[in-house]
């Protein structure tokens, strides 16, 4: 299990593949499987969870490896809104999720300010407070998450892969 | 989400249904620590909860708190599988007391 928060260059999402370019199409690798690019309010959570869901579902994962796919996606969104757009509610999201052989891989790329990826850690758990879970929650239920060097245009880019079981 | 609560006694039942997430969970905090600061043992019942996230998470954990310092009862019961996964996730069924049911809770008093 292998999770950063250093941008690489290894993955650098221009890397070149076979499916033509669309309107939003950023290069990620891997056969498209569901795009969705949404507003960045608290209210659009359920309908990225229901993507993600039908996505798992349409590649027969099993309810696990969705439940798991749909937690990771959510917290990520949520820090999203949070912490990157601060709340506000007119900015984007871009939810990707390419399948890539075994492995599912979902790019969420949002167009605020660059985050401090070395700030990003999850926290004790034996600190019983509210908050910081998330990212926690993150690295459970993903076999890799890190920040790419995100596409032009866009603030920060996301990736998070799990192997379809 | 949907929320009811009840009284039992001298305890306060909240009962949670649906999605809690990011969207609603302030509406959760607000009716979680308004009832732990009615001086009442709070019970929280989460059979009906399809989806919990680490923001719903953290209202819990706040009220946790806030019953603990004013000494009063705070319990999870009938916790949904789905809820059950991500408190264990996060560690805190270690640390929530968590009952099968109201009268279980009640009895235990804990």
């Amino acid at each position: 299990m292998s999770h950063n928060t250093e941008k690489t260059d290894s993955d650098d999402v221009n890397e070149a593949h076979s499916m033509p370019p669309h309107q939003d199409d950023y290069g990620f690798p891997g056969e498209p499987v569901a795009y969705l690019r949404i507003a960045s309010r608290p209210d659009c959570l359920r309908l990225i969870r229901a993507l993600v869901k039908e996505a798992g579902e349409g590649n027969s994962c099993g309810d696990e490896c969705i439940t798991q796919m749909v937690m990771a996606v959510d917290e990520a969104c949520q820090n999203i809104i949070r912490h990157a757009y601060q709340g506000d509610p007119d900015g984007e999201i871009v939810v990707d999720i390419r399948r890539q052989g075994e492995m599912m891989a979902i790019y969420l790329l949002d167009f605020a300010a660059p985050v401090d990826v070395s700030t990003i850690k999850p926290r004790r758990l034996d600190e019983v407070k509210p908050g910081g879970l998330g990212t926690h929650f993150i690295q459970e239920c993903m076999d890799e998450s890190g920040f790419l060097t995100p596409p032009k245009g866009a603030g920060n880019c996301l990736r998070l892969v799990k192997k379809m079981t | 989400m949907a929320y009811q609560v009840r009284s039992e006694g001298n305890t306060t039942i909240v009962a949670l249904s649906g999605d809690v997430d990011l969207d609603n969970s302030p509406q959760v905090r607000n009716v979680l620590l308004e009832s732990v600061g009615g001086k009442r043992g709070v019970l929280v019942e989460m059979s009906d909860v399809s989806y919990i996230d680490s923001s719903g998470i953290a209202s819990l954990v706040e009220a946790y708190q806030s019953a603990r310092s004013g000494s009063t009862l705070f319990a999870l019961v009938a916790v949904s599988e789905s809820a059950m996964r991500v408190l264990e996730l996060a560690r805190l069924d270690q640390v929530f007391s968590i009952h099968a049911s109201v009268s279980d809770a009640l009895a235990d008093g804990s």
